[in-house]
């Protein structure tokens, strides 16, 4: 059995591995990942039936491993199946490179499978990372644009500084409980307990794309629109929602930490909500949108609905990616995405325009569709009345951006020329689209039992009046839209994220820049200078010691020997050679030697 | 057997001294020398079977108590593998080198001699012995086949390097007065911990803080790997670097450890301040060669972190242990990636002639294998999951937080931060010089020697990435025996 848990992330990822950097292998890189993609559908689904667990050690005395249980099977056939739909799409979709970016995407699908199936933090945050990078290959796939790399860049930089959070917990794992395993992390005593849901928290709101975190996901709209709909649904920003849901327990032991997660994401579906409401663009909206239903998700993991919470991400990732889909095969046929310029998109596609108006009215939490059903699962749960209204807010909100969206391309309009949608890029939207109405079964009692069954963990259905109610608000709301289609132009506040991106810069990119700017000139100055003052002095000593030190000393040598000199010279001038001078010489002498005999006597 | 890996590459130095040699025959003979010499390391990896192996011992100095002693262990064998393998590459690198090929080829080979001497050492004279030719080698590396102001950089590594030796030299002359009888020898030492305390370590820590180089005394290092050719700055770096902290193990730890523990917190800071002002200044490099030689800084600023955590005797030991094989994993790993690196700025070089990354862009349309390699190195040195980078460094963290002192806590919270400014320092050069238009020069793609000298260290280093236990299982013994030795 343990042959399967390598072989389910490992197909994909050596695959796309040899994809990615294989050349002259486009023509067949699309068939390759499409027939990856659907052998890794039926591992995944083998694996969730028969839940292999496999060990191995990494580190010493450290066991690290990949397992099946209940949430790890739902997600791995979620992965897979999401993948597999948008890979046939990019098949028809994508035009240039394709071997890099079937294989990029079979790496990125690689990584979130490890990711979900991790047993320990360290498998986890390999898994993790590398997923992150995978999606700045991906949103930078179009390299030559630099305002892409940068849009790549500053994703993968946001995301990695919150993945800060994860290794912190990893070490505090250790401490805490001798073990990196993450069953029965919540056993950890204080302070680690809590330095280990702290990390994990903002580990998990940076990649789903939290508050504060948020701007990156608009940024990540730089990428390919198939990247997009993997990276909304499925993997990456699923990736956070679904580590807090793996680890509830963790969350709900600290006490603190639940409470954070909730009001996190309850804030983050109300404001990110109002942020979607005020896009013009279709993708925009969308991503928005994706921050704001992450967020019930990440509230769900915040009042213990995991059933509810998981329930919720599966159904999400079925209409996030139809409706990513079909924005981006409207945005390749169209070339635009502008809401006002979508106008008539849905009647001249007929299959593209009735999936997306599933897709956008599941999203807009219409019942009987998926999320409107699993929406009030996570608000059943929860019990702060604030929390409560916060949460309802949110969905009418969700009502509204859906709404708007799909009223938008049903306007009568168009008359653009349109490029033939290819095969491919339609094959796979009714499927997601029967997912995104199928999947609200999960409200009928019997089946939420076995749900909740195969996730353990409690599942309290949401009562009828309140099933009823926020149907018929939704209704309520997107009836209004149709009947009001005038906007009013949204405070540039919302229409910029809520300034995320700036403030971000502002308060740590340029900081640190300039920190780095700084620290680099006191090296070159300071540091280097006085290691450049040593050889200085030493220069300075010399030339000291040559003058007047050395000056002097030689000063002296060399008077003594010119001294010397002259007084040779003088004694040199008696010697004349000529006997009457040696005469007269010997005369003075002897008349002198007298007077002294005479003088000392 | 030991000693034959050692010398064979000097043997193959003398072997260029026959008169009338061509140049390619030169560097054939080198090619063939190093890759004899890698053989033999793998055969003797092969037949390591635990403690220390391929010990020989014999008299040099008795009158001292000095002898050539040499051996290797789980620590000194991935080190002496590194070194045989890198030489290798950057031989196969210089295949197309026309400046005085036969003096190049030698002085590469006398320093591999010298960088495995000082691997296999087990006396500390012979220790500094090695550790000082390596400075003189290089030192005529950089002043005879660099760019630039190449005189002037070799000129102040030398001096400062030999300044830091100097240190050492005084601290293993402190740890020899200390010790009872009078022996240089490292394994004696080592059962019998000589009597000498702080200012035996300054010194030591001193002369190795330079060569590692830790901050404050890192300033040689930016010039010397700037104007360095591209073989000499991955030897540099790969190897050169590593017996400063290779030497911190070896020596300061076992042989001083009640003053490595009194002292561990002043290492540690050290090794933080390292790792942040490494890579902020890092951060602000627009030469890509400079930028490289901070990230070093960085990256064996983490090692250094690691063995000043391994000193906190209050800490829990296993957790140390992990530290400590996370360091040792570190050498082997920035070896491999900074070597990679340097080499791939190498063939910038040789293209246009400049590391300046605000005159490049776009290199990914004219040279994608330079690129793709240079992607794969970059995120190997930003340490990301499945290359050794993050091996080495989640080691490192994880252990260095598992002591459970609040202290270190914070000291691996602060350095953590260092993986981050690396990841968007990396993404930079790539964001400015490989992707987005074209710059002002053009790059054309790598040759295949040159694909063939990078690509082994980028596929090494996914294997340690991927499944590190062949490694591990070498190093993680040797970093248990550092602890408990530390721990006195």
């Amino acid at each position: 059995m343990s042959g399967l848990l390598w072989l389910l992330p490992g197909l994909p990822i050596a695959t796309g591995a040899v994809l990615a950097v294989t050349r002259r292998a486009d023509r067949v890189a699309p068939a390759v990942a499409t027939a990856v993609a659907g052998v890794t559908v039926l591992l995944a689904g083998w694996a969730a039936v028969v839940r292999p667990a496999v060990e191995t050690t990494l580190f010493a005395r450290l066991p690290a491993g990949l397992a099946v249980d209940g949430l790890a099977a739902v997600m791995v056939v979620t992965v897979a199946v999401v993948a597999l739909a948008v890979l046939v799409f990019a098949a028809g979709d994508i035009r240039e490179e394709r071997s890099r970016f079937s294989g990029l995407m079979l790496v990125f699908v690689g990584a979130m499978l490890v990711t979900v199936m991790a047993t320990d933090f360290v498998v986890l945050l390999m898994g993790w990372e590398l997923m992150g990078a995978m999606s700045y290959a991906l949103i930078g796939f179009w390299w030559r644009e630099p305002d892409r790399v940068r849009s790549a860049s500053l994703a993968f930089v946001t995301t990695r500084a919150a993945d800060l959070g994860l290794y912190l917990a990893a070490g505090c794992a250790l401490a805490g409980t001798l073990s990196l395993g993450l069953v029965g992390v919540e056993a950890a005593e204080r302070p680690w307990l809590d330095l280990i849901a702290g990390g994990v928290v903002v580990a998990a709101l940076g990649k789903s794309a939290q508050l504060p975190f948020s701007f990156w996901l608009s940024r990540a709209m730089a990428g390919p629109s198939p990247v997009s709909a993997l990276l909304h649904s499925a993997t990456m920003v699923a990736a956070g929602a679904f580590l807090l849901l793996r680890l509830q327990p963790l969350l709900a032991a600290t006490g603190w930490a639940a409470t954070l997660v909730a009001w996190a994401g309850g804030l983050t579906a109300l404001l990110l909500g109002a942020v979607a409401v005020a896009q013009r663009e279709l993708k925009q909206l969308l991503a928005a949108s994706t921050c704001a239903q992450v967020g019930f998700m990440v509230l769900a993991a915040g009042v213990s609905a995991v059933a509810g919470g998981t329930a919720h991400l599966v159904a999400h990732a079925a209409v996030k990616s139809l409706l990513f889909l079909v924005a981006g095969a409207w945005l390749t046929t169209l070339g635009t995405q502008e809401l006002g310029e979508l106008s008539g998109a849905a009647r001249r596609h007929r299959l593209t325009g009735v999936t997306f108006t599933i897709g956008g009215l599941a999203l807009a939490g219409l019942p009987p569709l998926s999320l409107w059903v699993t929406k009030d699962l996570i608000l059943a749960a929860v019990d702060s009345p604030a929390l409560h209204v916060v949460g309802l807010a949110a969905t009418l909100l969700a009502a509204v951006y859906a709404g708007q969206a799909v009223i938008a391309v049903w306007r009568p309009g168009g008359g653009w020329e349109a490029r033939p949608m290819s095969v491919l890029e339609q094959v796979p939207l009714p499927p997601l689209a029967f997912l995104a109405v199928a999947l609200g079964l999960v409200g009928m009692p019997a089946v939420l039992a076995g749900w909740s069954r195969l996730l353990g963990a409690p599942a309290p259905g949401p009562g009828p009046v309140e099933l009823a109610l926020s149907g018929a608000l939704a209704i309520a709301v997107v009836v209004l839209a149709r009947l009001r289609p005038q906007r009013r132009a949204a405070p540039g506040f919302l229409r910029d994220w809520l300034r995320l991106e700036s403030a971000a810069r502002l308060l740590v990119w340029r900081p640190l820049l300039a920190a780095g700017r700084g620290l680099a000139r006191f090296d070159d100055h300071v540091v280097d200078g006085l290691v450049r003052a040593v050889p200085r002095g030493g220069m300075a000593v010399a030339r000291f010691a040559r003058s007047p030190f050395e000056a002097g000393v030689d000063g002296v040598v060399s008077g003594v020997s010119a001294t010397v000199a002259r007084l040779g010279e003088l004694a040199r001038r008696p010697q004349t050679g000529q006997v009457h001078t040696y005469f007269a010489q010997a005369a003075v002498g002897l008349v002198l030697l007298a007077v002294v005999i005479a003088l000392v006597r | 057997m030991l000693s034959l890996v050692i010398f064979l590459p000097l043997l193959g130095a003398a072997l260029l001294a026959v008169p009338r040699l061509g140049g390619r025959t030169a560097v054939w003979i080198w090619i063939a020398t190093s890759a004899a010499d890698l053989a033999l390391v793998t055969i003797m990896w092969d037949g390591y079977t635990g403690g220390i192996g391929y010990e020989t011992r014999l008299r040099w100095i008795p009158s001292v108590g000095a002898g050539y002693h040499v051996g290797v262990d789980g620590m000194s064998l991935p080190l002496i593998a590194l070194t045989a393998l890198l030489f290798l590459l950057c031989a196969v690198y210089s295949l197309k080198e026309s400046r005085r090929p036969r003096s190049y080829a030698a002085l590469f080979l006398f320093l591999q001699t010298v960088a495995q001497g000082l691997f296999a050492a087990l006396d500390l004279l012979l220790f500094f012995v090695f550790f000082d030719l390596s400075i003189v080698g290089m030192y005529f590396v950089i002043a005879g086949w660099g760019h630039g102001e190449r005189g002037r950089s070799a000129l102040k590594f030398f001096l400062y390097t030999f300044l830091g030796s100097l240190a050492l030299l005084l601290g293993l002359i402190g740890l020899y007065l200390g010790s009872h009888p009078r022996t240089f020898d490292m394994v004696d030492l080592t059962a019998a911990p000589p009597d000498a305390g702080g200012l035996v370590l300054l010194a030591i820590g001193i002369g190795l803080a330079v060569k590692t180089p830790t901050v404050p005394f890192h300033t040689w290092l930016p010039p010397a790997h700037t104007d360095a050719p591209a073989a000499g700055s991955a030897i540099l770096a790969g190897i050169l670097l590593k017996m400063g902290a290779y030497g911190f193990a070896r020596i300061a730890m076992p042989m001083l450890p009640g003053a490595w523990q009194r002292y561990a917190w002043v290492v540690i800071v050290a090794g933080v301040v390292s790792v942040l002002y490494g890579a902020l200044v890092a951060l602000a490099q627009d030469n890509l060669k400079r930028l490289i030689a901070y990230t070093s800084v960085n990256h064996m600023g983490y090692i250094v972190l690691a063995f000043g955590a391994a000193g906190l005797a209050a800490g829990d030991a296993r957790a140390r242990e992990l530290a400590v094989s996370g360091a040792v994993t570190q050498m082997v790993s920035h070896g491999l990636v900074t070597g990679a690196l340097f080499l791939l700025a190498g063939v910038l070089w040789d293209r246009v002639g400049s590391y300046d990354i605000r005159r490049l862009g776009g290199i990914a349309g004219t040279a994608p294998r330079l690129t793709a390699m240079t992607v794969v190195a970059a995120f190997a040195s930003l340490g990301l999951p499945g290359l050794s980078g993050f091996i080495a460094e989640f080691q490192i963290f994880t252990g260095v937080i598992g002591t459970g002192l609040v202290g270190a806590v914070v000291a691996a919270a602060l350095s953590v931060a260092g993986i981050l400014i690396t990841a968007a320092l990396m993404l930079r050069v790539l964001q400015k010089a490989f992707l987005g238009p074209p710059g002002e020069l053009t790059v054309s793609d790598v040759r295949p020697y040159e694909t063939a000298a990078v690509v082994p260290l980028l596929a090494l280093s996914l294997a340690i990435g991927l499944a590190p236990r062949w490694l591990l299982d070498l190093i993680e013994p040797v970093s248990a025996t550092i602890v408990s030795l530390v721990s006195r």
